[in-house]
């Protein structure tokens, strides 16, 4: 129990994000009399989050080298609408316009970062005039047509879509998604013996690590809470194509932020740029490949948004970028640079997110949501500050 | 008992897991220079914040008597009130305002509602004759030099009325004039009543000024020893500092150099186009493999513009000359082309362009070089922690494990990992800018005695230092840069500091 509270005072600042998101789950729970964690409702919000997370992943590693871009909300919107104007008009296969689509975004990403890299100039400016162009041009491109109507049913599924069951049975727990269930599992078993590992090759290093006890305590808690969330979705549709989009970016993303060379280069270019010029890494180069992939990733939620409305719509992408900014900093990305998560942008998403849906639930009048999820903004910020200062 | 300023008694202030300070006992006579001698992490600056004020006194234990009444200081407000100053390491200045504005920041002379321009400049002309410094108060602070940024500093302080001065190593960053310019204005300052602490490490200093003593080692008073009574050498405050004594403050070097050069220069120049000026001026040395070679000047003499316009020039200059590194005439453009040939650099400010601070030992040291470590693009962690922690065994850098972030450690071992780091890369030749700046006597032994084996293997070193013994002891020959061009060549073996020194002012 003693060494319970040393870890967790430890690491306030990692733990604070799960305590607040577990926080919000209970009380709208609560508030919503268990309507917030039905199957229906988790499986609605996190397909919600996903556009949301996938821009969050892609600015947290934006704010790590110490930039920004607001240009990413209508420039979802803007690919969105090319999205829909490519299968509609142009009778493109989903496939090619997807390719083209995320394409474009890498281009507008490197777009971005051409004056931000080559001339220094901030990333504010840079991007507040990406923010009025896309804006512009995504009037531009919905101007004839008004809202496109998307009529292909495998682009939708992208948003709407569930995993179809392999396993599909009626005798066998009937109603319940048994693929989402075999997944879940698999992933509780990848994590637990990844965790053991990782325990492992700590140990021989002389990293400090968590009794035998508590880690075993640690592991019991994850895989319940794993099951938990697996038991929830099955109990609906089962598993979204948008979660599976969204787990495999952040995947993706993890990986190469904790174990590439490049994801390495980020963080030292973020921690101190000076220093890691001097240490061959072109900080440039490293610019352009985090707005590629913020391009990229913003292109990808475009898409995921329009299929999720089955419409591009002029107003699509309003706001997206101050979602993902907000998503990223409740996530516990520094300003200062060099620190943030991946998966602590998910979660910074997810909390974000669950209060927009909770409040929804409950009828909040809107005016009163912005201000409540301004708040907690603040709170989040302020609470990452205090416990990193008492770090030092 | 005689007259004094300060006492502070029994302090022990501790921190989750260390004790920084316990029951120091340190006493300061009114009127006097007092110098504050210990090696890195031995307690001095927390000393000093406990006296200013920033741990409030609640946070420690013991006693400040000031001017004979008990003090209990919340904060940096307080102190001053009281007529305590600190002038800390790095410069408090705002490089864009004015000198006079610098000065009376925060103490603004106010006419009504308005700023009284002329009563301010008035003022800090004042304050300005009091430190000696003729400069116009309407100057920019940037335009300074930054030995005459440090005198602004002091009269910034002295606005506020101070009679104890303290100054933690205020000349660190300082060339020799600027430092025997600077102990002056101490001297000066003391004959107008007012009494000064002074952190340093540069013991040469130490002596030239200081009338009483006091040394601290692992947070104890060691001793505090009276200029007028007690004999005090450099030897003797070295074996109080490291409680042991260090015969040679230099190891002796056994290996000898080859004839064949690694680097040789050219007609070096580069034009700095955003200052608009040339930086450096027709530049032409060599280094052999194997030889530790110094290259001494003022601060702002091109030194380290020289360094950085070999190592891929990262800013920017236009450069004209011939480069041969390894037999081959090259012309990097970037930093990762020169660590991909074999020349590394470490730089003189560790902090601010040399480590990743808020990242762990590991990472830095494999940073220059993660292709060591790595198969198609991914880290190889096994291999990359068992690197790290070879270096922290054969560098004997002090830390409870590899996953520590650099910006806990001191000084000397921040700057091992700094070494560890360019030693991974497996370079032929390290220029290394300013290897022991900021760190205590056994931190620089140990620095030098990696050097000498590193040149016993057959590598190269380019030493640039603004500290003569350092350049005397360490290298075998000398090269002296001055005005950016090179004033002369001297053998290690004959020159002098004086010779050095001559050819360093040199215009």
């Amino acid at each position: 129990m003693n060494e319970l509270m040393t870890v967790l005072k430890k690491n306030v600042r990692e733990y604070g994000m799960y305590i607040a998101l577990a926080a919000i789950i209970a009380v709208f729970t609560i508030l919503s009399h268990g309507v917030f964690i039905s199957s229906r409702n988790i499986a609605n919000l996190l397909n919600q989050t996903g556009y949301i997370a996938v821009l969050a992943v892609g600015m947290t590693l934006v704010i790590v080298i110490r930039h920004i871009d607001l240009s990413v909300g209508f420039l979802s919107g803007f690919l969105g609408a090319i999205a829909a104007i490519s299968l509609t008009q142009w009778h493109w296969p989903v496939w090619l316009s997807i390719l083209f689509v995320l394409g474009l975004g890498i281009c507008a990403g490197l777009l971005t970062a051409l004056p931000v890299a080559g001339l220094g100039i901030p990333a504010f400016v840079a991007s507040l005039a990406g923010w009025l162009i896309y804006r512009g041009a995504l009037m531009l491109v919905t101007a004839a047509t008004g809202t496109i109507i998307i009529p292909n049913e495998s682009f939708n599924a992208l948003g709407n879509g569930y995993i179809p069951d392999l396993f599909a049975s009626n005798s066998f727990l009937p109603g319940i998604h048994k693929t989402t269930l075999v997944l879940g599992l698999i992933a509780t078993i990848v994590f637990i013996f990844g965790q053991i590992a990782d325990r492992k090759r700590k140990m021989q290093y002389k990293f400090e690590v968590l009794s035998t006890g508590l880690f075993v305590a640690k592991l019991v808690f994850m895989a319940i809470i794993l099951g938990f969330i697996s038991w929830i979705l099955a109990g609906y549709n089962g598993m979204s194509w948008t979660v599976v989009i969204m787990l495999a970016v952040v995947l993706v993303y993890d990986f190469i932020t904790r174990r590439t060379v490049i994801g390495r280069h980020i963080y030292a270019v973020g921690g101190n740029p000076e220093a890691a010029e001097l240490s061959g890494i072109s900080v440039r180069n490293i610019t352009f490949t985090v707005f590629g992939s913020m391009g990229f990733l913003a292109a990808l939620s475009g898409i995921l948004f329009a299929a999720r409305l089955k419409s591009a719509t002029p107003q699509a992408g309003t706001l997206f970028e101050m979602d993902a900014i907000a998503a990223a900093y409740i996530g516990g990305v520094s300003a200062s640079g060099g620190i943030g998560s991946i998966s602590g942008s998910l979660i910074g998403a997810l909390v974000y997110m669950s209060l927009m849906n909770g409040m929804n639930l409950l009828g909040t009048d809107i005016s009163l949501q912005y201000v409540i999820r301004g708040l907690v903004l603040l709170l989040a910020v302020i609470f990452d500050v205090i416990t990193r200062k008492r770090k030092l | 008992m005689s007259d004094n300023i300060l006492e502070m008694r029994h302090i022990t202030k501790t921190f989750p897991g260390v004790r920084a300070l316990s029951d120091v006992n340190f006493a300061v006579r009114r009127g006097e220079i007092h110098c504050l001698v210990g090696e890195n992490g031995a307690g001095k600056s927390t000393l000093m914040k406990v006296l200013s004020g920033l741990y409030p006194h609640s946070d420690f234990e013991g006693e400040i008597i000031f001017n004979g009444k008990k003090k209990e200081f919340n904060g940096i407000h307080d102190s001053e009130e009281a007529g305590i100053g600190i002038i800390y390491q790095e410069l408090a200045l705002v490089p864009d305002m004015t000198v006079y504005e610098n000065i009376m920041l925060g103490h603004e002379i106010r006419r009504g509602m308005t700023i009284d321009v002329q009563e301010m400049i008035h003022k800090a002309e004042e304050l300005l004759r009091r430190v000696r410094l003729s400069i116009n108060p309407s100057a920019k602070v940037k335009d300074l030099g930054i030995g005459k940024q440090q005198l602004v500093v002091i009269a910034k302080v002295l606005s506020r009325n101070v009679s104890l001065l303290i100054l933690d190593e205020p000349t660190a960053a300082l060339n020799e004039d600027d430092c025997d310019n600077l102990l002056n204005i101490l001297r000066i300052l003391k004959t107008q009543g007012v009494t000064s602490i002074m952190i340093s490490h540069k013991l040469k200093e130490v002596l030239s000024i200081a009338e009483t003593i006091t040394v601290l080692r692992d947070g104890q008073t060691i001793c505090t020893l009276d200029r007028q009574k007690d004999e005090v050498t450099e030897q003797i405050l070295i074996k109080h500092m490291v409680g042991r004594s260090i015969e040679n403050i230099y190891p002796p070097r056994t290996s000898t150099h080859a004839e064949e050069a690694v680097l040789e220069v050219k007609d070096w120049s580069a034009y700095d186009a955003k200052l608009g000026r040339k930086v450096l001026n027709n530049v032409n040395f060599h280094v052999c493999k194997g030889e530790i070679v110094g290259l001494s000047g003022l601060v702002g003499s091109g030194r380290t513009e020289l360094a950085r316009s070999l190592f891929g020039n990262p800013d920017g200059y236009i450069v004209s000359g011939d480069m041969v590194f390894k037999g081959k005439k090259q012309r990097f453009t970037h930093p990762r082309h020169a660590i991909r040939s074999g020349l590394a650099y470490a730089t003189e400010d560790r902090k601010r362009n040399g480590l990743i601070l808020i990242k762990s030992i590991q990472e830095n040291i494999s940073l220059a070089n993660l292709q060591g470590v790595s198969k198609n693009g991914v880290i190889n962690e096994e291999l990359d922690k068992q690197n790290a922690l070879n270096f922290v065994n054969s560098l004997s850098i002090k830390t409870p494990s590899i996953s520590q972030l650099v910006m806990n450690l001191s000084g000397g071992n921040q700057q091992k990992v700094s070494v560890a780091k360019w030693l991974f890369v497996g370079p032929e030749m390290l220029i290394f800018d300013e290897p022991t700046r900021g760190i205590d006597v056994g931190a620089k032994y140990e620095i030098y005695t990696i050097m000498n084996d590193l040149v016993a293997k057959g590598m190269s070193i380019l030493m640039i230092s603004s500290e003569l013994p350092e350049i005397l002891g360490m290298s075998d020959r000398i090269y002296v840069v001055a005005n950016g061009t090179i004033t002369g060549e001297l053998d290690a073996k004959s020159a002098t500091q004086e010779a050095v020194m001559r050819l360093a002012t040199q215009y």
